[in-house]
Formats: C-alpha cells, sequence, structure tokens
C-alpha cells in the first residue's frame, strides 16, 4: 500500500499574506474572549471556590427536582444540582458561604449524606476549605507562571529574543481564547483546568518551536531570500508535520473525551480546544509576529 | 547515525527487554506467581481503586494556648515555692509576665526562672541547644517571652504525635495501607484506600479523645448551676442527649492512665460497652478515689462531652472497670479504639476532603483502558495509513513507548491518576509526533534527489534538534507541574514526563535501528515514504 500524503508535496501557502484575515480573525477572538471572561467569569469549580461536591448514582434515572427538594428540606436551598454524564448520576454542589445554619463546611457532606445515603449510592465527595482553595490557586498561577518563564527562557538561549517575544505573544493569545471559550461555555473551571492549559501552553510551545527550528535553519541555508518568502516556506515545509501531530493528538484526545468517562471530560474538551488554538496560533500568530519584528540577518556586518 | 555496533544493538535489546519484563506483571492475573517474574504493578491513585484523601491541620493555636498556660503555671509554683513575693501574673500573647514585689528579690527570681527554661528545655528530648523563652527585665517588671524555635519545636512534636496517634486510630478500623505523611509544618495528609465508611474515619479523626475521670459535684443541682452560679471548683458539662452535669474541674485519673481499652458487652444487660484496664498508678489512684467516694457520682469526661455518670458503689481495686453510655455497637467499638489510641495533643481539622466510592474508580478504569486502546487503534492506523512502511515501524516503537510508560510506573512505583491515564493518552498522540517529525525530514530529502540511505541518515541528524528542542518545552511544562501540582494533577505529570522522556528513546533510537537494519539487508533502491 502506497502510503497517503494529506498535504500535498511542495505546498506553497501564503500564510503571511493571510495577515489581514488572521490578524481580524485573532483580535476578534481575543477581545470576545475578554469580554466574555469579564461578564460571564469564569466557573470556579469548589477547588478554587471551596464549598462541597457530592456525586450520587442510582440504578435509575434521578429526578433534579426531588433532589432539590429534600436538599431544600434540610437547609440547602442554594445548592447547585445538575446531571452528570447520564440521567442516573447527579452532581450537587455547595458552597461554603452558602451553608444555611452557620454549620462547618464538613458538616454539609454529613447531612446530606444522612439524607441521601440510604437511596443513593454516594460516588465521590469532595471538600475543600478556605485555606486550602485559596492556596490552591496560589499554586495554580504560580505553575503556570513559572513553566512558562522557564520556556521563553529557553527558547530565548536557543533562539533570538524575537522568537521568545514571538512565543510569548503567541501563549498570551492562546490562553486568553481557551480561557474566554471556558467562560461562554460555562465548563467548570479546576485543578485539572490547570493542568490542562499547562500541557496546552506545552503543545502549543512545541508547534511553535518546530516551526521556528526550520525558520532558523532556512535563515542559515538562504541567507539572501526575502524574510517573508522565507517564513512561508518554512510554515509550508512543516506544515504536513504540523497536520499530522495535530490529528494524532486529537485522534486520542477524542477517544479519552467520549469513552474516558465523565470525571475527565472537562480536562479533555480543555485540551481539544488548546490543540485547535495552539496549531492555529503557531502557524498564523507567532510567525507573523517574527516577520513584524524582523530579525538581524547579515552576522558578519555587525 | 545509522550504524549501530553490536554492542549498542545489544544493549538497545536488552533494555528494551527489561522494561517489557518489568511491565509484564501488569498483564498477568493478580495471583499467579510466577518465578523470576516481578510481582510489582503500577500503584492506582485512589480516584481509581477508591478511597479517601484527607488534608488535617494540627490546630497550634492550642498547643500555644499551652504553652503560655504551662509558662504561667511554672512561674507561679516556683515562686511560691522560694516564697518570693510577686503581683500581676499574667499570660501574654506569645508567653507571660510578673511582677516582682521586693526590688532585692528580682535577681534571684530571674535565676530561679531562667532554670525553668532549663528544665522545660530537658523535657524536649531534641531541643538541644534551643532556648525555651527570651526573660527581660524592667525594674522588677519581667516579662518572659517564648521563641520561635521552642514553639516551632514544639509543634513539630504535637505532628509527629498525631501522626502515631492517627496511625493507630486507623489501625482499630482494620483499613490496610494508609499513607500518612506530614505536610510543611502543621499539616498531615493522608491517603486511606478502600473505606466503606468515610464518615466514621472523619468522626474518628474529629475528636481530640482526651478522656478524663472526676466527680460529680453534688452540692447543687446542675439546673440551679446554670440558673444561679457555678460554684468556682466545678463546670457544667453536657452528655450526648444534652442533659447537663455539674462537675469538678479537678480531674481525678487523666485517660493517659489507661493501659487498653475493648469493646464488650454488658453481662446482665446485654448492651455494648467499652471495658477499660489502668496502668499501675492509674489503678492505685482509681482504687484511692473509688474507696473515698463510694455511693457519690462520677463523670467519665471525654473532650468535655459526659458520656457515663455512673455512681460508684463498692471501691474498684482491681484497676479496670466498664463505661456504659448507652452505646451503638459502633459507637463502643469506636470509642475504644479513641481510648487505645490515645489523644491528639491538639484538635485537628480537615482542610480538605477527597473520597472516591470503589465503585466509581472501577467505573474510571474501565473507561480509561477503553479510550487508551481506541485512541490507541486510531493512531496506529493513522500512522500506518500515511506512511506506510514507516509507518509500521513507528507503531512498533509507540507500542514499545506504552509497554515502556507502564513498566518505569511499575518500577518507581509511582502513583498512577485518572489523569495519569489522561497522560498516557496524551502522549500516544504526542509521542509519534518525533516520527513524523523525523518521517517528513526524510520525505523532503529523498524528494531533494538523495539516495535512500543517505535521505534517511540526513534526516535522523536533522530532526534530532528540532526534536530535543519542541520536547524540551513541553519536558519543562511537565516538570513544573509534577512539582507543584498535588494529588491527581501530580498523577499526569508523572505519566506525562515518563512518555516525554520514553518517547524520545523509542521514537528516535528504536525506529533508527530498526530502518537501519531494513536498509542494509534489503539495501532498496526506493524508499517506499
Amino acid at each position: 500500500m502506497k502510503p497517503i500524503r494529506w498535504i500535498k508535496k511542495n505546498t506553497n501557502i501564503n500564510f503571511l499574506g493571510l495577515k489581514k484575515i488572521s490578524i481580524f480573525f485573532s483580535f476578534l477572538l481575543c477581545i470576545c474572549s475578554i469580554f466574555s471572561i469579564f461578564i460571564f467569569g469564569l466557573n470556579y469549580g469548589i477547588d478554587f471556590k471551596g464549598g462541597t461536591l457530592i456525586e450520587i448514582k442510582s440504578t435509575s434515572k434521578i429526578e433534579i427536582s426531588d433532589i432539590r427538594s429534600r436538599l431544600y428540606g434540610i437547609g440547602f436551598e442554594d445548592a447547585q444540582i445538575q446531571t452528570f454524564g447520564s440521567d442516573d448520576t447527579i452532581l450537587i454542589r455547595i458552597e461554603n458561604d452558602n451553608v444555611i445554619n452557620g454549620e462547618a463546611d464538613l458538616n454539609a457532606s454529613k447531612i446530606i449524606a444522612k439524607e441521601l445515603g440510604n437511596l443513593f449510592l454516594i460516588q465521590r465527595t469532595e471538600i475543600v476549605g478556605p485555606k486550602v482553595s485559596s492556596e490552591l490557586i496560589q499554586k495554580g498561577v504560580l505553575a503556570i507562571i513559572t513553566a512558562v518563564s522557564l520556556m521563553l527562557f529557553y527558547i530565548w538561549i536557543r533562539f533570538e529574543w524575537q522568537f521568545s517575544l514571538g512565543a510569548v505573544l503567541a501563549l498570551i493569545h492562546d490562553v486568553t481564547i481557551t480561557l474566554g471559550l471556558f467562560s461562554l461555555f460555562g465548563i467548570e473551571f479546576n485543578l485539572s483546568i490547570i493542568a490542562a492549559l499547562l500541557t496546552i501552553i506545552g503543545y502549543s510551545m512545541n508547534d511553535t518551536v518546530v516551526v521556528y527550528d526550520r525558520i532558523r535553519e532556512n535563515l542559515r541555508k538562504y541567507k539572501q531570500m526575502d524574510l517573508f518568502e522565507l517564513i512561508n516556506n518554512s510554515i509550508n515545509d512543516t506544515l504536513s508535520r504540523t497536520t499530522l501531530t495535530s490529528v494524532t493528538t486529537l485522534l486520542a484526545l477524542f477517544s479519552l473525551y467520549f469513552l474516558g468517562g465523565e470525571v475527565i471530560r472537562g480536562f479533555t474538551l480543555a485540551m481539544i480546544i488548546g490543540v485547535f488554538i495552539g496549531t492555529y496560533s503557531s502557524i498564523f500568530v507567532a510567525s507573523q509576529i517574527i516577520f513584524f519584528l524582523g530579525i538581524k540577518r547579515d552576522w558578519s556586518k555587525n | 547515525m545509522l550504524y549501530f555496533s553490536f554492542t549498542k544493538k545489544f544493549f538497545l535489546l536488552g533494555t528494551c527487554i527489561l522494561i517489557a519484563f518489568l511491565a509484564l506483571p501488569n498483564f498477568l492475573n493478580q495471583d499467579s506467581n510466577i518465578p523470576f517474574v516481578p510481582n510489582k504493578t503500577v500503584n492506582l491513585g485512589l480516584d481509581l481503586r477508591g478511597g479517601s484523601y484527607l488534608l488535617l491541620e494540627v490546630d497550634t493555636e492550642t498547643i500555644r494556648k499551652e504553652k503560655v498556660d504551662n509558662i504561667v503555671d511554672d512561674i507561679r509554683s516556683t515562686l511560691r515555692k522560694n516564697q518570693i513575693q510577686y503581683s500581676s501574673l499574667s499570660s501574654l500573647e506569645n508567653g507571660a509576665k510578673v511582677y516582682i514585689l521586693k526590688e532585692e528579690e528580682v535577681n534571684k527570681a530571674i535565676a530561679l526562672i531562667k532554670d525553668l527554661n532549663q528544665t522545660q528545655n530537658n523535657l524536649i528530648f531534641s531541643g538541644q541547644g534551643i532556648k525555651d523563652f527570651e526573660l527581660s527585665n524592667d525594674k522588677g517588671n519581667l516579662v518572659l517571652d517564648i521563641t520561635k524555635q521552642s514553639m516551632k519545636e514544639k509543634n513539630r512534636l504535637a505532628v509527629t504525635q498525631s501522626i502515631e496517634i492517627i496511625r493507630r486510630r486507623i489501625d482499630g478500623l482494620g483499613v490496610t495501607e494508609p499513607s500518612i505523611q506530614r505536610q510543611g509544618e502543621n499539616r498531615i495528609l493522608l491517603e486511606v484506600p478502600g473505606l466503606d465508611d468515610p464518615q466514621r474515619l472523619k468522626d474518628l479523626l474529629g475528636q481530640t479523645a482526651k478522656l478524663n475521670f472526676r466527680m460529680v459535684d453534688t452540692s447543687i443541682s446542675a439546673s440551679e448551676a446554670i440558673r444561679t452560679r457555678t460554684p468556682s471548683r466545678s463546670e457544667v458539662l453536657y452528655d450526648k442527649d444534652l442533659v447537663p452535669w455539674l462537675v469538678n474541674k479537678k480531674i481525678l485519673i487523666s485517660g493517659e492512665r489507661l493501659s487498653d481499652a475493648q469493646a464488650g458487652f454488658d453481662q446482665m444487660t446485654n448492651s455494648p460497652v467499652v471495658n477499660f484496664r489502668f496502668d499501675v498508678v492509674g489503678g492505685k489512684a482509681f482504687a484511692r478515689a473509688t474507696s473515698k467516694n463510694v455511693s457519690k457520682p462520677f463523670a467519665i469526661v471525654l473532650d468535655d462531652e459526659v458520656i457515663s455518670a455512673p455512681t460508684i458503689r463498692e471501691p474498684i481495686l482491681g484497676g479496670s472497670g466498664q463505661i456504659e453510655g448507652g452505646f451503638s455497637v459502633e459507637e463502643a467499638n469506636d470509642l475504644a479504639i479513641l481510648l487505645r489510641a490515645g489523644a491528639l495533643p491538639a484538635p485537628l481539622s480537615i482542610l480538605e476532603e477527597r473520597t472516591i466510592g470503589p465503585g466509581l474508580g472501577a467505573d474510571s478504569i474501565n473507561s480509561g483502558k477503553i479510550a487508551t486502546t481506541v485512541g490507541m487503534i486510531l493512531v496506529l492506523l493513522f500512522i500506518f495509513i500515511s506512511y506506510g512502511r514507516f509507518g509500521v515501524y513507528a507503531n512498533v516503537a509507540l507500542t514499545l513507548n506504552i509497554i515502556f510508560i507502564i513498566g518505569i510506573l511499575s518500577l518507581l512505583q509511582a502513583t498512577l491518576t485518572l489523569p495519569g491515564i489522561a497522560g498516557i493518552v496524551l502522549t500516544v498522540g504526542m509521542a509519534v509526533d518525533a516520527n513524523v517529525i523525523i518521517f517528513e525530514r526524510i520525505r523532503e530529502e529523498y524528494n531533494n534527489g538523495k539516495t535512500p540511505f543517505s535521505s534517511v541518515e540526513s534526516g535522523y541528524s536533522r530532526a534530532l534538534g528540532t526534536i530535543l528542542d519542541a520536547n524540551i518545552t513541553t519536558l519543562i511544562a511537565s516538570v513544573i507541574l509534577f512539582f507543584l501540582g498535588t494529588g491527581p494533577i501530580k498523577g499526569f505529570a508523572v505519566t506525562l514526563t515518563i512518555g516525554i522522556i520514553t518517547s524520545f528513546f523509542t521514537a528516535f533510537v528504536i525506529t533508527r535501528l530498526i530502518i537501519s537494519q531494513w536498509l542494509l539487508k534489503r539495501k532498496p533502491e526506493e524508499l517506499p515514504i
């Protein structure tokens, strides 16, 4: 069997020439994302907000209204109730400050377990106190900042500063849009999403580095070539790799999304969104910035 | 790049076989005990096997208060014993102060109190050279300031003791393989797999379990004491039915004197009880107290709750007794566990809890397996149709990579969590990247008119830099995640980190070995890529 070439030999797409469209598209997405984050906010899970989460399961469909009235009866008027995956599984969320009668947060799960424990199977209980939730936020932010700084430092050492700046802006672009989509769809923002974000950052950086690598190589090889043409060629040279890797990663992620169970669906969705945006940005954003900043070509003339 | 010496081939093949061997037990039946096969399987996280993760904090505030109270008591008794006149002895936020009335006694008082420093110091066995407090003198106004190191040492000790007591309490529940770790200065991380009643565990940990025996104050009734004035030597405590009792503050015997406690049944009524036994000192004290107070009621108090207040019918000389508190069987069991394990030095608060039922864990393992298998098959197929013969080689490397991840996870006994499975699946997608980069390079070189052999040769060598740069950036992210992440996130970072490293080996080295062997043997005119 002859191998299939998904991307034709010697493609010559004028990516940089699509500047007007890609800049407009990126700005539009970023601005919409920022608006969305400001208007809808992020749907923080109990990891960052503190509170109690209980997952209950039954052999048949659970009526949300039934659970709501039972919880109402024991004083949890503000409990958030939703089905989880299928209608025989329900998630109950209680925020720390919503607890009635000044009960300590630990008691919420105890009271609910007492009320529902005999009727349903309690699959999961997660309680995060306010002390831990604020630490988790700090740790999450710290993790992202450290990781990004180290990666940029690495790129700065391996390449020119223009590359590093291009990579930063591409990253900000990716993270902003991912967060924007999160707030738009109301995906729960929890600890595992921080992990997903970091992986997205890693992936996008990875993609960008492969294109950069080729630009650097071509810069050495074709000393006279116009920068516009050179960057375009570099993107085209790596296009087949960029696409194929995205496809294999997405194949794995989609099977995880559909078959991996409800618990990691949010996490996988975040990654899927990230792979799309990361791939787009390494082609259209990161290289565009390098072209815009320009690179010193001739090392002999200082 | 394409030449492999015999030693190198031997070494590479050996590595593969060794790691595959490490992964082997995971694919075998649990009970099969084949000789020479290692028996370490992947260590499943709590989210996959079910269990409770609890982050506890030792209340250092209580320890500080106790320390301050102790110092005040020590000063009082020392000064009294030596007949030094003083006034305004009181506790401070972080120490104590006292005014010495006679100027000529100030120096003597300072010396005595400094001696106190010494004795306190010796009590903390590991606190060598740590000063307990600083003493300052302003015209007879002495101020004691507890040093930071001393407090730190005290807290450290309290956490160590708490860990020991928690371990005993959990052992009492009959749970296997709990993991109890100190975290930070005053926290304890507790991981208990496969627990059917997490609430019971929390209830057991939520109690300090300070037990003591005291006389009931019968001078006035408890309700009268609440209405009017409680005698200064007594206090009002409640039992679990919220009935008030007026109980002496003075403790006859404290729970530290218990040598054993077991749940049992009363011989007459057949209701659940807790039988306890004092040590020698406690037994004597109990005998003395009961002989003196026949036909008077005494109270058994646990954490300021009266659990029982029987009347002493006759002196109890044998050093053992029985607590009847209208318990259920489980309550009697739990009380016995608490009494056997001893009291915590300070209350524990639960900062974070994550409990996963075993059913959910099993579901997660199942769906994880299915997702990994399907994802794997899809990627293998895609790579095969994209690269043909070379795709098959890449697929061999990919499969080997998964086996490697499992083998190394088993070797390191690292914990595999649900996000960890996601990490493996992600690595499947990303591991191929190195081969994609290489094969695209080979195609390019081949299209530029190079021979098959030199196309492959330069494809590999040119791709190396790119692969390293790309992998190192991802590696940075996953290592950071490992160090800053907690629980499940850490599990994700572990598999991702291992995956990145093993994928470099399988994709760059192993495929090169296979392809070079094929090239040398067949010497193809054309590259099927």
